[in-house]
């Protein structure tokens, strides 16, 4: 089964890399752009049957080396879930 | 125990790229060459400081440090700290202390967004008590290389009180005559190295191994190690 993972950064953190790109789209006139925030996906193919046991596997990769929990925040999609 | 009897050991990770003047540097201090242990090694022998140098280990994948940090050697890394072994992390070593957790904080992209490779003014803070600030005076000023795309501390404000309370906050970016602003990366309360809550592992993003010789600059990076080398062996 697949899961897609997607990391963001908390709250309160600064993306130096999201205001970069906001600035480059406002000079390219889409003047509509504010907040930028820029994240990580990360797709992972896993033998896996039960989408339970996946997410709870998934959730320690997390935990254990996918986002760093200090300023990362992580969510976990499974396509094949419902 | 003599500077000579000293035991160093210098972990390697592939894109590690400061291990070997790290060793001349501590080599020069100590007459004695440190061991220089691959991260697929599962044990270390016995050490009385473990130095993790700087350099891009894992080509920075994933984040800085963050493959590193799980490397097999790390599990011998940790237990030798959970022994109250002494522990520096230099730079991408820093970087690394923080994903393993040795360290509080993180290190997040420079604010500039520019990689920064100069001298910096660090003013040396009152610590809790430590090898790393033995031999020095608090308040003094030290000017260090840094060489960095992500240096920029940061920790939540209450994480940053509780370390300040601790002292465990052993650096901060200060006033000197170097080019460019005092704070060259927007790390949180100018804080350019920390202390683990013991005293005993430190990471700091300045590289003192750049600051051994005249012909580097100057050789307050050699003081720095000299003095955490003899109140190690003290």
């Amino acid at each position: 089964m697949q899961a897609i993972v997607n990391i963001s950064l908390k709250e309160g953190v600064l993306d130096p890399q999201g205001q970069a790109i906001s600035h480059s789209l406002n000079d390219l006139g889409f003047n509509e752009v504010g907040d930028v925030q820029v994240g990580k996906q990360i797709l992972l193919e896993i033998d896996e049957t039960d989408p339970a046991r996946l997410r709870q596997r998934v959730a320690r990769m997390c935990e254990t080396l996918l986002s760093n929990t200090v300023i990362e925040d992580y969510s976990i999609d499974i396509p094949d879930e419902q | 125990m003599t500077l000579s009897a000293l035991r160093v050991a210098i972990i390697v990770f592939p894109g590690s790229n400061c291990d070997r003047d790290m060793m001349l540097a501590i080599e020069q201090l100590t007459s004695r060459r440190p061991a220089l242990v691959w991260h697929k090694e599962a044990s270390l022998d016995a050490a009385d400081l473990v130095i993790i140098p700087g350099g891009f280990s894992f080509g920075d994948y994933l984040r800085c440090g963050a493959l590193a940090g799980r490397s097999p050697i790390m599990n011998a890394v940790l237990d030798h700290a959970a022994r109250g072994g002494a522990v520096m992390g230099i730079c991408n070593g820093f970087q690394i202390l923080t994903e393993t957790g040795m360290v509080p904080g993180v290190l997040i992209r420079n604010a500039g967004l520019k990689f920064s490779c100069r001298n910096v003014g660090l003013q040396l803070c009152e610590t809790l008590a430590s090898p790393f600030t033995a031999g020095l005076d608090f308040g003094e000023n030290l000017t260090i290389p840094i060489a960095h795309n992500e240096g920029n501390y940061f920790a939540d404000a209450d994480e940053l009180d509780r370390i300040e309370g601790n002292g465990q906050v052993v650096f901060r970016y200060a006033t000197s005559d170097a080019v460019g602003p005092v704070n060259p990366n927007g790390a949180s309360r100018d804080i350019a190295g920390v202390l683990s809550s013991n005293g005993r592992i430190l990471g700091m993003m300045p590289h003192p191994e750049r600051a051994m010789y005249k012909l580097h600059g100057g050789t307050d990076g050699a003081k720095f190690l000299l003095k955490s080398l003899e109140a190690l062996v003290s």
